[in-house]
């Protein structure tokens, strides 16, 4: 069996009454090691679905199994990042990112030496005493990955965490990412609504389309990493997913004439 | 400079003030025992301190006041932080907390001379009384409305109650409670002197009724400017913390 399993997955919410299906029937094998991309339009479920695996919510049909056992909480091994970084304002830099590792054993000198070490890797030594409020949101995000990777996870979860940040600092943190996995060979997911985003960083996008969330494709991005934006290959991906994408806006411009 | 110009602020308000009660003493027709003058009244608060009076009563009810005050914020914070944990405990205590808190603290006056007695007591329940509902309700509100991505992000690195509490819920909290303590501590020290006005034989309070037995105006006045003063030095305290905290929780 795969490292990340999810088998006939289903969530339905309801509201007011009303049941509303977030996502069903999904079928998903995730390998160690891979970078994910699950894309798609809001209200695909995606961000559900990342919820699901991440342990924050739960399946009500089929099941989600990492490395065999099914998931039913967060675990410290699977970190997810948020689009809205999650720093506590009233910590430094420094102690955000000792926060997850007050609760391992550890001694005082050793989460420090590890909060360092990650704070390295993200560039972001010198602000070490900032607080948060000082920093720019792309730093921000930053302190966030260094807290992740401070607690040494198996996988990260990332749910639209660039999402607020302006193009270029995206495409910097994009390559940040890929440095991270190169380097530090984590399994991460990541949630985007961002084409260009997903084949940037994806060795497999999940395309979903709504109502009700499903997976409509899943796409295998042949190109090894750093990949140049404005390559053919590049471009025929991207026109892929774009393809995956708009056949319903397709049928609905039919309709319409 | 800035700090002179703000002085400048200072002399000129407090000239305004000098002018218009020295104009209304010189064109008023009442009799100067019951209307004195600002000199007057000064003289009566350069007696009080000689006397040692002032001292005492400042002492007496600055005692009453941090007690009474103290002890309501630490049940308030405690109380509120309990109820903002669990909402739906909250959602059957509110109507009750929703009854009590438009009751004026000084309507429980005679209950609480009936049950405490004359003394240091009535003055600080009133003060409890005073500063424990909107402390309390704050700190409930404030936990209800932290941003729940500190809860994922504590719930994924494994951080339980109790550590959640003081490492996430207090503090994310936590400007809103010292923005309610510096509320509130405006209002408690207005129901100082209404408790002490009834309850108690000593304090600043008494000596405003102590005075008016006595028609001492000069005195009553005197002590109504030692009260202002007091509570301004109070608020510029707390103002002081309330920013040093809101400094300490990464903001301006």
């Amino acid at each position: 069996m795969s490292y990340i399993h999810i088998e006939n997955a289903g969530k339905k919410f309801s509201d007011n009454g009303k049941d509303f299906t977030a996502f069903s029937d999904i079928n998903l094998d995730i390998e160690k090691g891979e970078l994910i991309c699950l894309l798609g339009p809001s209200g695909c479920g995606k961000s559900t679905l990342l919820n699901a695996m991440a342990g924050f919510a739960t399946v009500d049909e089929g099941s989600i199994k990492i490395d065999g056992k099914e998931v039913i909480a967060p675990s410290p091994k699977h970190v997810t990042i948020f689009q809205n970084y999650g720093l506590l304002p009233w910590r430094k830099v420094i102690n955000n990112v000792e926060l997850g590792l007050e609760t391992q054993k550890l001694s005082k000198a050793e989460r420090r030496e590890r909060a360092l070490k990650y704070l390295k890797m993200v560039k972001l030594e010198n602000f070490k005493n900032s607080f948060p409020r000082q920093l720019s949101g792309g730093m921000k995000q930053r302190v966030a990955i260094a807290r992740a990777l401070a607690m040494e996870p198996e996988i990260i979860f990332m749910d639209e965490p660039f999402g607020a940040l302006d193009a270029i600092t995206r495409m910097k943190l994009q390559d940040d990412i890929l440095d991270i996995c190169q380097n530090e060979k984590k399994t991460i997911i990541f949630v985007t609504h961002d084409i260009e985003e997903a084949t940037y960083l994806a060795d497999r996008i999940v395309v979903m389309t709504p109502n009700p969330g499903k997976i409509k494709a899943v796409l295998k991005v042949p190109m090894s990493h750093y990949r140049d934006r404005t390559s053919g290959d590049f471009l025929l991906v991207r026109d892929k997913v774009f393809d995956l994408l708009s056949m319903k806006m397709q049928a609905d411009i039919e309709y319409t004439i | 400079m800035k700090k002179i110009l703000e002085l400048r602020y200072v002399l000129v308000s407090i000239a305004i003030l000098l002018i218009v009660w020295q104009t209304a003493f010189l064109f008023s027709d009442y009799s100067p025992s019951l209307f004195p003058s600002p000199f007057m009244a000064l003289k009566a608060l350069g007696e009080m301190i000689g006397s040692g009076i002032l001292a005492e009563s400042v002492l007496t009810s600055m005692f009453r006041f941090l007690t009474g005050y103290g002890l309501s914020v630490f049940f308030a914070v405690v109380l509120g932080l309990i109820l903002g944990c669990f909402k739906e405990v909250f959602k059957y205590i509110n109507p009750l907390l929703q009854l009590l808190r438009p009751i004026s603290p000084t309507a429980w006056m005679p209950f609480v001379v009936l049950l405490f007695g004359i003394g240091d007591l009535p003055a600080i329940v009133i003060i409890f009384i005073a500063a424990f509902f909107p402390v309390l309700l704050s700190t409930a509100s404030a936990v209800f409305k932290i941003d729940p991505v500190y809860f994922r992000v504590s719930e994924n690195f494994g951080i339980k109650y109790p550590q959640l509490l003081w490492k996430v819920i207090l503090p994310a909290a936590f400007p809103s409670i010292a923005n309610a303590m510096h509320v509130s501590l405006g209002s408690a020290w207005i129901f100082l002197v209404a408790g002490e006005m009834v309850g108690a034989q000593s304090g600043l309070g008494y000596q405003i009724i102590d005075a008016r037995n006595n028609i001492r105006a000069d005195y009553l006045l005197a002590v109504i400017f030692v009260i202002g003063v007091i509570g301004l030095i109070l608020d510029f305290v707390i103002g002081r913390v309330e920013k040093q905290i809101n400094k300490a929780w990464g903001g301006e």
